[in-house]
């Protein structure tokens, strides 16, 4: 066992763990960071969406050296049945600004980068090690231990950044292991395509970028969701259902994947591309109600390990960053005070996080898992197709009347959801979303 | 005793392509590794400490990012990582390779102690010639030996070296005397890991790192592209076969019935092949 | 053979570089082979060579020389004989006691002093454990480019040697010269080349050089030869009928199913890269571009992508069917005949229907 002790040990190097790390290296505590992959972000797969607004407060001119593929100034929604969608796009000029507000990036990329500011910030970093257990003195934890010979080391605090699926948590009995119902699989692939073909058909220029959002029967009935970003020379695609789901239909999420790329409206915009990179990875889903214990004498829990996930707005590496951050925040004003890592000193991050966008979003959407649980068949079957037909007859000038159309429309809706199938709907979707 | 091992950091995968419309080679998002054959070469090294003591210091001639590999290499417990970068390596041959590689292991000798042993892995996955380990050992007139599968012995005093060779239809038995170079051939051990002690000493690590001028390097012309005596002049695809492979139409066949429709149509073509496998049979 | 990270295409705007050879270098002429003679028995990859060698000494209109190195006596001589009936028109010999066994020091003093004194423009050695050995010693002691393991050899208009090869990990083939020093070097893998015909009766001047180095002089000494004693060793490089599998297979267990083949057909087996960094196979079975090249009449691929570094090493055969389930994978472009379907049910259906039509009675022999 290593003589030395640090201030924290962060156990993950994604970006809640990465926030973490940094922040509280620039503060000046020795830190230790454990990473189990060959390299920060290696078992990290995302999308992927980087919101700079949470990263400035961390790293404030990110921008000089961070690998931002494009900024995003149009955002797409897709309601999508098999051979349509109905959407909502917003595109506007404004998202030009000196400071942009979202990037897509390269998961792997970009948390090799992070972790590099993490070292040079004068964090201590360890790659290929795994932390296999807590370490207890009288209901305190005190350290970790790790798969390496000699393999203890303490810490006055332990911050788990380990990720959905990380077993540290679970193991010691702080929190219990995510449930099927709380998980999404989802699975994505990169697609090469030239920067002029990206440009060309996503109608855009320089380092501008388009990010889709999808829902619909691509998930064949079951709650998911997929999507489309544009990378500098690539798109990232991709689709995914809560674990639950799949185990029920016994469908497989790249069975899903390849149906949405051969979809009309997916097809043409992947057309020529090569796959480069194939990739799963499980996504928290369980919302507020999922969030377990964060904080305990000697530790906290950080990232998507915490069900940090806003499922509705596809937010996660922010709130992982933000959540990374205040626990660094809360772990500095303690030890400024000179004071212990109780469990009552480490409730501070609990009331940042609160007062914080995250639980309040979080908060806000609480009911959302549920609702989109057992409305499933209607939301990603019955109503893609009803509004997709509903948009037909609506846009076809064929003759008929209008207001005859818009009957027709509803007595469709009414027809195969019922009226109070439609009101128990709307009112379901109502109290989930406020 | 002091030995140094030579690795680089190479692209993992196999699978870089020409981008299919602007034929440019597309390396994005392929991770770097340790050249897989050079793990051998450090255990190998490592081992050698282990019996008779020393020093391993682990050197790398490549752009800044090299560093990652080196941090590696050090986790796995070498004493010490020398990084190599400079802007005028870019381009460079085997040969120019060898050129900066041999002068910055005659600094390193200078700088931490005479070098008795250099060892290199095989060959790289993205190069393949194996021609830096002969290299290095030309110039800096080291004893070669390439292909090792064991080091039988080391005698550090006397300063001999037995050790086994690969070579066709069998192993050489050689002795030479040190400072040798030792090209070390794969599946001779399996890397080991540090101990948690090494792991947090590799990552507070100061990695040496060097200009082509820090390493002493005299001639500059004799690096990068103006020391490179091959000159590639044209990187492409393999032209597509005119005819792709002729499909054996398997529409409601079942495997039996598809067998027989493929072993008709390979003795179609290859009319010589069933009497010379009825041949076989019958002998 | 450029070891640097990647540049686009071509590398570092060389591709124009035009040859502007020193005055030193004019002299240099001749298309020189080395024949690899070990144990009295010369490597078949010499052979290759020195049929490739004969078209580019004639396209150049150079002689083609062998240098046969050994120890003296009756396989030297045999082998300088050989080399004359493979085409040679001139063969240099050292034959000395120091050359009685491979051993870098000798070797390499040997050739790079046969060089300076005779200097030919084209030195080509097999690419095996001793000529890549051998290789990069002499190229770096005259300071001059060598480019391993080559696919292909040809001659430009301006009489420089262009030699391609895969890179890349294999991934793609690069064209490369040693425009402006001497003498342009490269290895070459056995069974890339085809083996020339041999004309009985051709004879040519045999130049005797004396190589004066000396036992004392050499630090480096073999204690022993300790020949392989495997009964399972592969000859996939000269074997007439090859049975491969790849990741395809799914599993080192159905692998089974490529020797259940290969047994119904006699033939050897193989596999792809991956299998071997799995363990599935040992690493001498492993076919491509890293591993074996292989000339085989028939070559059945199972499971196989067919990236480059594969397909460079199995080009040469004369009829290859690939059996794999995605119907764009690359194998597809350059096998002869295919079939979309998995592997692991083909297998065992193609070695029943093989047994029966070779030997239609009714016995049935037991997959080994």
């Amino acid at each position: 066992m290593p003589a030395e002790k640090f201030d924290a040990i962060v156990v993950g190097a994604g970006p809640a763990g990465n926030a973490c790390a940094y922040t509280l290296a620039s503060r000046g505590l020795k830190v230790l960071q454990i990473e189990r992959g060959e390299y920060a972000g290696s078992k990290n797969v995302q999308g992927a969406i980087m919101y700079a607004n949470m990263l400035e407060k961390i790293i404030p001119d990110f921008r000089d050296d961070a690998p931002l593929e494009r900024h995003i100034i149009e955002q797409r929604m897709w309601y999508m049945d098999d051979t349509s969608y109905t959407g909502m796009h917003y595109r506007s000029d404004d998202f030009n600004e000196e400071r942009p507000n979202r990037y897509t990036i390269i998961r792997a990329q970009f948390d090799k980068w992070f972790s590099r500011k993490v070292r040079e910030a004068g964090a201590l970093v360890i790659l290929e090690t795994t932390v296999t257990d807590l370490c207890f003195s009288g209901g305190k934890v005190i350290g970790v231990k790790t798969d390496r010979a000699g393999g203890t080391v303490l810490a006055d605090v332990v911050v788990m950044a380990e990720g959905v699926n990380g077993l540290l948590g679970s193991r010691a009995g702080l929190r219990e292991a995510p449930k099927p119902e709380t998980v999404a699989l989802a699975v994505k692939e990169m697609h090469f395509l030239p920067a002029e073909v990206i440009e060309a058909r996503f109608n855009v220029k320089g380092d501008e970028g388009v990010v889709i959002e999808a829902a619909g029967t691509i998930t064949k009935g079951m709650a998911g969701t997929a999507f489309i970003y544009t990378n500098k020379e690539s798109i990232s695609l991709g689709i995914g259902c809560l674990v639950s789901e799949f185990a029920k239909t016994g469908m497989t999420p790249y069975g899903l994947l390849e149906a949405f790329k051969r979809h009309p409206a997916v097809a043409p915009l992947i057309a020529g591309s090569e796959v480069k990179e194939y990739a799963a990875h499980l996504i928290p889903e369980g919302g507020y109600k999922a969030v377990p214990q964060l904080f305990g004498d000697g530790w906290l829990i950080v990232g998507d390990a915490g069900q940090f996930v806003n499922a509705v707005h596809r937010e996660g590496s922010n709130l992982a960053m933000t959540t990374g951050r205040l626990a660094a925040e809360t772990i500095f004003q303690i030890k400024s005070r000179r004071e212990p890592m109780t469990a009552e000193n480490l409730s501070l991050y609990q009331k940042m996080i609160e007062s914080s966008f995250i639980m309040k979003d979080l908060k806000k959407y609480k009911r959302l898992p549920n609702f989109l649980h057992s409305a499933g068949e209607h939301l990603f079957g019955t109503y893609p197709q009803l509004i997709s037909k509903a948009a037909q007859t609506y846009l076809r000038v064929d003759g008929k009347d209008k207001k005859s159309k818009e009957r027709d429309i509803v007595r469709s809706f009414v027809k195969t959801r019922g009226v109070l199938g439609l009101a128990s709907d709307a009112w379901k979707l109502a109290r989930s979303w406020r | 005793m002091h030995i140094v091992v030579c690795i680089k950091q190479v692209p993992d995968s196999a699978q870089i392509r020409v981008h299919p419309v602007t034929n440019t080679i597309m390396r994005q998002g392929v991770p770097t590794i340790i050249n897989p054959y050079d793990l051998f070469a450090i255990e190998a090294a490592l081992r050698l400490r282990d019996k008779h003591g020393g020093e391993v210091t682990v050197l790398t001639m490549g752009p800044p990012m090299a560093e990652e590999s080196l941090r590696r290499a050090l986790s796995f417990g070498v004493d010490r990582a020398v990084l190599l970068t400079d802007r005028t390596f870019a381009g460079s041959d085997t040969l120019a390779t060898s050129y900066a590689l041999s002068e910055a292991i005659r600094k390193v000798g200078e700088s931490f102690g005479p070098v008795d042993i250099v060892f290199t892995g095989k060959q790289t996955i993205d190069g393949d010639t194996a021609q830096v380990g002969p290299g290095i050992a030309k110039r800096l007139n080291l004893n070669q030996l390439t292909y090792v599968a064991a080091i039988r012995d080391l005698n550090l005093k006397a300063g001999t070296i037995t050790v086994e060779r690969r070579a066709e239809g069998g192993v050489q038995v050689l002795t030479t005397k040190t400072p040798c170079l030792i090209t070390m051939l794969e599946g001779t051990n399996e890397i080991r890991r540090g101990s948690i002690d090494v792991a947090l000493s590799a990552a507070r690590a100061q990695i040496v790192t060097w200009s082509a001028a820090a390493a002493g390097i005299g001639d500059i012309g004799k690096c990068g592209l103006k020391g490179s005596p091959t000159v590639v002049k044209r990187v492409f695809a393999p032209p597509p076969r005119s005819e792709k492979a002729f499909q054996i139409d398997l529409t409601g066949l079942s495997p039996d019935a598809a067998a027989v429709s493929a072993i008709a149509e390979i003795f179609k073509r290859l009319p010589s092949l069933e009497k010379e496998l009825a041949n076989l049979e019958q002998s | 053979m450029t070891s640097k990270p990647a540049s686009p295409a071509p590398a570092g705007g060389r591709a124009g570089m035009k040859k502007e050879l020193p005055e030193h270098f004019k002299g240099y002429k001749h298309v020189w082979v080395f024949v690899e003679l070990e144990r009295g028995v010369v490597h078949p990859v010499s052979w290759e060579l020195m049929g490739e060698g004969r078209k580019l000494a004639d396209k150049l209109g150079v002689q083609l020389a062998a240098v046969v190195l050994g120890a003296p006596g009756a396989a030297v001589k045999a082998a300088v004989s050989d080399a004359f009936a493979y085409g040679a028109d001139v063969a240099y010999v050292a034959a000395s006691p120091v050359l009685s066994d491979y051993r870098n020091e000798s070797y390499s003093r040997c050739m790079t002093e046969l060089v300076n004194t005779y200097k030919p423009e084209i030195l080509l050695l097999g690419a095996t454990t001793l000529g890549r050995d051998l290789a990069g010693s002499v190229a770096t002691t005259l300071l001059t480019g060598l480019t391993a393991d080559c696919t292909e050899l040809a001659v430009d208009a301006d009489g420089s040697l262009a030699a391609t090869r895969p890179t890349f990990g294999g991934s793609l083939l690069c064209t490369i010269y040693t425009l402006n020093y001497r003498p342009q070097m490269a290895t070459v893998r056995p069974r890339v080349f085809s083996l020339p015909e041999r004309g009985e009766g051709r004879e040519g001047p045999v130049i005797e050089y004396d190589f004066r180095l000396q036992e004392e002089d050499i630090v480096t000494k073999i204690l022993q030869f300790i020949p392989d004693r495997d009964s399972n060793k592969s000859n996939l490089a000269y074997a007439d009928i090859v049975v491969a599998g790849g990741l395809g297979l799914g599993s080192a267990e159905n692998y089974q199913l490529v020797k259940d083949l290969a047994n119904a057909l006699g033939a050897e087996w193989g596999g792809s890269r991956p299998l071997v960094q799995r363990g599935w196979i040992p690493a001498d079975r492993q076919i491509g571009q890293t591993g074996k090249t292989i000339r085989p009449k028939l070559y059945i691929a199972a499971g196989i992508s067919g990236a480059i570094q594969h397909r460079v090493g199995v080009e040469g055969a004369d009829l290859i069917l690939a059996i794999n389930t995605d119907k764009n994978a690359p194998i597809f472009d350059f096998a002869h005949v295919g079939i979309v379907t998995d592997a692991v049910r083909f297998l065992p259906a193609l070695a029943k229907a093989f047994r029966q039509r070779i030997s239609p009675s009714t016995h049935i022999r037991m997959a080994v």
